[in-house]
């Protein structure tokens, strides 16, 4: 199911914990088998749980709860635009407008060709750099005006 | 750049380029020294407790409680495990501190919570990290590595008996893990849904075991309070509200950013430091401790020192030190739409009253926003609030019905004029204008 390489990272997070806590792993497990997968088919959760030795329904339950994992495919980049207020007020309601005209979908969807998901995410902790936009779940791209916005997407190939 | 500007600064002092994280520019700036001397000269758990406690440093994720009074609570010679957790799921709308604590300073958030193992007698610690930041998570696992290679970390530190283990878990999207026995169901590798309290985590923790846990800020001052004694860290501030903050400075000002001053300097001090109002627009009102702390109106805040008694006297919160900052282009009503939606969006789920009454909140201040709001409305949602206040397992529920309160209180009139009138006071194009986004080419 998994990589040599995540395998690697699995068990480099296991360590993290007391023995008999394996299932502390599980949030970094999903995370580095949605790195791997693109998003996290119910098999990869499965597989996840059989590795910590967890019921499949407990990690399906950490996975529909946090939201950075993707229970359902998407883009080849996932855009999330932080609307909280603090950004608001700094422009993240127009930079997801821009961003929206720009890829001609909504919050939650996927361009047809299968390249850009946009999201509407929460409060990213990174204020005074609004509008901020996170890429992939690692990338924190900060100051987004529309300049910086059209470099953005022309260096998504 | 670190800071944007800073009145004493102890936290972020001398903490220039791109190395100042790394553990060879800590230790060039005194990093590490105070571990050593409580280690090397016999220092005991009741000497560093003790220090803490007159430094009045009071918990810098919001609560403001007093860190030495929550170290005490520790049953530190219980025998077995016992943890220390770092809360750096900085997730509250406006705060973005501890951020750049962790991406400049991370090994003082490292020496801080070894040295509060030591002085609660616990062996293992973890730093939850907010998962949108992952540069940040990823840098400190470096520290770590750093500290762990140095012999900091691990067993025997220092050649001693005292051995402290530290690792970094990261969140993965919810703001509720930063309260902190969801955070702990979360470490436990579950759903983040807070516990009832009592037992408090002092005896009934990470694991079920012993533990306590504290804000990034409040680790990271722990080293400087040791090295320049508790009173002059008070002194730094003003009488019960000990040192120096960082403040987040967010939105209509010329230069938002990270402020570390004083405890007990004005606002009006800070708003010079921030280069102003934004346009040089009028100041309207000032959420001065987070999204959860209730909103002020410009000329009480004006009138207000940044300490956590002040702000509590001008009706507020100093919470975790965020303050949002919102000129006269500002819609009150579609303000606390978007903070409704927040706290919607993020509720566990597990108490009716929160999980309902925020979805209840946000309908009718959407509908309110959106020109089809009834008279009633007003007291609809003060009945809401009403009952999820003080109803629920976490502090989610007050932090959700504050915010409401405090709107209709101050800006009850722009709520009334939107139902009236169907419309907003604030023209939509002068709202674009507050907002500083440069303009969508046609």
């Amino acid at each position: 199911m998994f990589s040599a390489d995540t395998l690697q990272k699995f068990a480099r997070e296991v360590a993290k914990y007391p023995a008999e806590q394996k299932q502390s792993a599980v949030m970094a497990c999903l995370a580095h088998a949605q790195e791997e997968k693109g998003w996290l088919p119910p098999e990869a959760i499965e597989a996840v749980a059989d590795y910590l030795g967890m019921p499949p329904i407990a990690a399906y339950e950490v996975a529909s709860f946090y939201n950075m994992y993707d229970l359902k495919p998407v883009g080849k980049y996932k855009i999330t635009v932080c609307t909280n207020l603090p950004c608001a007020l700094s422009g993240g309601y127009h930079a997801g407008e821009y961003l929206q005209q720009k890829l001609g979908v909504g919050y939650g969807e996927t361009t047809a060709d299968g390249k850009f998901t946009l999201k509407e995410g929460e409060c990213m902790g990174a204020c005074g750099d609004a509008p901020v936009f996170i890429v992939n779940n690692r990338s924190m791209c900060s100051h987004m005006h529309p300049e910086q916005i059209d470099k953005l997407l022309e260096e998504c190939k | 750049m670190a800071m944007l500007g800073a009145i004493n600064p102890v936290l972020m002092a001398g903490l220039n380029g791109d190395d100042s994280w790394r553990l060879k520019d800590y230790v060039a700036r005194g990093g590490y020294e105070q571990l050593k001397r409580i280690l090397q000269t016999g220092m005991t758990q009741e000497d560093v407790i003790g220090e803490v406690k007159k430094s009045v440093l009071r918990g810098r994720g919001g609560a403001g409680f007093p860190t030495g009074l929550k170290w005490s609570f520790m049953p530190r010679s219980f025998p077995g495990d016992k943890y220390v957790v770092c809360n750096t799921d900085e997730g509250e709308p406006g705060t973005f501190k501890d951020r750049d604590i962790m991406r400049y300073n991370p090994h003082a958030v490292i020496e801080g919570m070894i040295i509060a193992g030591f002085a609660m007698g616990a062996n293992r610690g973890y730093n939850y990290v907010h998962g949108e930041i992952w540069e940040i998570y990823k840098r400190f696992e470096e520290a770590l590595d750093e500290a762990r290679a140095a012999g900091l970390l691990g067993q025997n530190i220092l050649g001693t008996q005292f051995g402290f283990e530290l690792f970094a878990h990261h969140g993965y999207g919810a703001y509720i893990c930063g309260e902190e026995t969801a955070l702990l169901e979360s470490i436990e590798g579950k759903k983040g849904q807070p516990r009832f309290k009592p037992p408090f985590p002092a005896s009934f923790g990470l694991y079920g075991r012993p533990t306590t846990i504290n804000n990034t800020e409040t680790f990271a001052s722990i080293p400087f309070i040791l090295k320049m004694g508790g009173e002059e860290f008070l002194n730094l501030g003003k009488p019960n509200n000990g040192g120096t903050k960082l403040f987040s400075v967010s939105g209509h000002v010329n230069r938002p950013g990270n402020y570390e001053i004083p405890l007990g300097t004005p606002f009006s001090t800070l708003l010079e430091m921030c280069g102003g109002m934004r346009g040089g627009r009028k100041l309207k009102a000032v959420i001065p401790g987070g999204s959860s702390a209730p909103v002020m109106p410009a000329d009480v805040i004006m009138d207000c020192t940044m300490d956590y008694d002040s702000i509590s006297k001008g009706g507020s919160m100093l919470g975790s030190g965020a303050v949002i900052v919102m000129d006269e282009t500002v819609c009150m009503v579609k303000a606390l739409e978007r903070l409704s939606f927040f706290y919607h969006e993020e509720s566990c789920g597990q108490c009716t009253p929160c999980r309902e009454g925020t979805a209840w909140m946000y309908k009718v201040v959407h509908r309110i926003e959106n020109g089809q709001g009834k008279p009633e409305d007003l007291d609809l949602l003060n009945s809401v609030l009403g009952n999820i206040a003080g109803r629920t397992i976490c502090a989610l529920g007050d932090a959700a019905a504050f915010p409401v309160q405090s709107f209709l209180k101050h800006f009850g009139s722009e709520f009334e004029y939107h139902i009236e009138h169907k419309t907003c006071l604030v023209p939509k194009d002068v709202q674009w204008a507050g907002s500083g986004f440069h303009k969508i080419p046609a």
